[in-house]
């Protein structure tokens, strides 16, 4: 099968720039849908249920309410940056889907499209460098309100991205060294020609890799930019109606790029299970894997491989998003320090180590000369679970591996908090928010 | 579609724009913004070149040292909004605009007399992309052939950032 090209091309091109924004926009849409949802749930609460069956017409509800709200002007802002914040914030959330696959290549009379706006040679760090603009906008807002609650939720912003950006950039080193490439077609293709998803064969890359997402979309627990209990809403504090919404559209827009992110980078994109469903252009020929002697099999496109291999990546996508969500609601919020500290002295050491490691298994396995495959992915596997169970055990520090005993044995000690004060406050202070 | 040329000048003029802005916004965090609109159009230009990776490192890189610069701003000038008296501009912007153009009109004299050196153009690199992939086609210059000066940078790097280190850490 030949690639789209000419006239067709250039309306395959627009109806996929309209379809991807527009289901970006709907899943922003209903995942603060499922958010309310999911955490009345987990409260034993009912959540939004009247606008519509299921409360399914909130999401246009509340678009509504923000759109006619009154906008308000803090006397003592700077007006022109804080009017620009919320689009700078907007923009690069929408943008970075561009480069994610969404389905297998779909067949048409004209010829086979891509289902991805833009297959940019640099791919993920197309998205590195747009998600790095995206704190410009939060810490803009937060210094344009002339507020120090959003002064000071901006400035934790920008420390935070800072910091974690560097754990993503190393835990994404893994990733990228067996792959071979940046481009996100290749390193779905390479994962379904190892026979596994990479979630596999770099475990711990996984993990601090979600970690690291969950502090680069500003997600509980790491929401220090906005932790409502110390910072009234932090950045966002002075803004409302639309410009209000803007951010928020942004952060679940980041949560969607994030989570698609990690479905395509670990959990193989849209790859399902078999080699059915294999795609990959190969000098210029749509092709599902090499025969014995090397040469290239044509892949078989169909308008149903498409549609399932979609409904896959759409499902590991909803996953990232229901755990982001329950995990929101699960876990209290991290101390400030307790951020700044996991950052430099947990994430950036071990994700240095595992990159270390990881090129060093590669080598060796080069070296020998095993063939890239199940096997190969198996060794890998088996060196990054070792990885990550010390890892866990260290982060652990006995308390749910080793169990309540070693805690005990644990000196423990509290730096914070004063012996004098302790004493004469007798009552445990109230719970927060 | 929007051609080439009419890109690079779109890009061309947005970052000589946002240059001049730089040094002609009133207030810093103005200055800063033009600072990032210049190195983004920057990036724009080495896109049209084929040089993709070279755009993305250049927004990646100064996406973060400009947000450290930001910080520089907020911090250390004036947090009230009469930025006036932090910034002298007039004199200096003249006389940096009659040297740069002074050099940029030298430098078109002489590639008007000797012809512009073209590249490898736009058809090699492809071929080098679709062989190596586009960071692949860096790595391979930059770890085979340039790999004792690209190590010796690094070293420099590292030197700099335990100078700076050392510089600023208080006596405990």
């Amino acid at each position: 099968m030949e690639p789209i090209s000419g006239i067709p091309a250039v309306i395959a091109m627009v109806a996929k720039n309209l379809g991807i924004f527009g289901l970006v926009m709907v899943s922003v849409a209903y995942a603060t849908y499922a958010e309310r949802r999911v955490s009345a749930f987990i409260q034993d609460r009912r959540g939004p249920n009247r606008v519509g069956p299921f409360g399914l017409l909130q999401p246009i509800a509340d678009g509504i309410k923000n759109i006619i709200k009154e906008e308000t002007l803090p006397a003592t802002a700077s007006r022109f940056f804080f009017v620009l914040a919320p689009i700078l914030v907007l923009v690069p959330s929408l943008v970075t889907f561009a480069v994610i696959p969404i389905a297998a290549p779909l067949p048409t009379p004209w010829g086979v499209v891509d289902m991805i706006i833009a297959d940019v040679p640099i791919g993920i760090l197309y998205v590195l460098a747009f998600s790095s603009l995206a704190v410009y906008g939060v810490v803009l807002g937060g210094w344009a309100s002339n507020n120090k609650y959003a002064f000071l939720g901006g400035l934790r912003a920008s420390a935070q991205m800072v910091s974690y950006e560097v754990a993503l950039g190393l835990s994404l080193i893994a990733v990228l060294m067996l792959a071979g490439n940046v481009t996100l077609t290749e390193i779905v293709w390479q994962q379904q020609q190892i026979g596994m998803w990479y979630a596999f064969p770099l475990s711990l890359a996984f993990i601090l890799f979600v970690i690291s997402a969950f502090a680069e979309t500003n997600r509980l627990p790491f929401d220090m930019p906005e932790a409502e209990s110390e910072l009234v809403t932090g950045y966002h504090t002075e803004y409302s109606a639309m410009k209000f919404s803007a951010f928020m559209i942004s952060e679940f827009g980041h949560m969607v790029t994030a989570s698609a992110l990690m479905a395509t980078l670990f959990l193989g994109g849209w790859d399902l299970p078999g080699s059915w469903d294999n795609a990959f252009w190969y000098n210029g020929q749509l092709i599902s894997g090499f025969a014995a002697n090397g040469a290239p099999i044509a892949a078989q496109p169909a308008v149903w491989k498409t549609l399932l291999t979609f409904g896959g990546f759409a499902a590991k996508t909803g996953f990232f998003l229901l755990l982001y969500i329950w995990i929101r609601w699960t876990l209290p919020r991290f101390r400030y320090d307790q951020v700044m500290a996991l950052g430099w002295k947990v994430m950036l050491p071990t994700s240095l180590a595992y990159v270390m490691l990881i090129a060093m298994t590669i080598l060796v396995l080069d070296e020998l000369g095993m063939q890239y495959g199940f096997f190969y992915g198996l060794v890998l596997t088996a060196v990054s679970g070792a990885a990550t169970l010390t890892f866990m055990f260290f982060l652990d520090r006995g308390r749910t591996i080793a169990g309540a005993a070693a805690q005990k044995a644990q000196k423990i000690e509290i730096k914070t908090i004063p012996t004098a004060l302790t004493s004469s406050e007798a009552e445990p202070a109230p719970a927060g928010d | 579609m929007l051609s080439a040329t009419f890109l690079f000048y779109l890009f061309a003029g947005l970052a000589i724009g946002g240059a001049i802005g730089v040094v002609m916004a009133k207030s810093p965090v103005g200055s800063l913004l033009f600072m990032v609109t210049a190195l983004a159009a920057m990036a724009g230009t080495f896109v049209l070149l084929e040089a993709h990776f070279l755009a993305a490192i250049q927004i990646i890189v100064y996406a973060g040292a400009i947000m450290v610069l930001f910080l520089f701003v907020i911090m250390l000038l004036n947090l009230g909004h009469d930025y006036e008296k932090d910034l002298k501009g007039g004199a200096f912007a003249v006389v940096s605009f009659g040297v740069i153009g002074g050099i940029a009109g030298l430098r078109a004299q002489q590639l008007g007399a000797t012809g512009m050196q073209d590249g490898p153009g736009g058809a090699a690199i492809d071929a080098l992309i679709a062989e190596h992939g586009a960071v692949g086609a860096i790595a391979t210059e930059l770890y085979t052939t340039y790999v004792v000066p690209f190590e010796i940078t690094g070293i420099l790097l590292l030197v700099a950032i335990v100078g700076a280190l050392v510089l600023a850490k208080r006596e405990v």
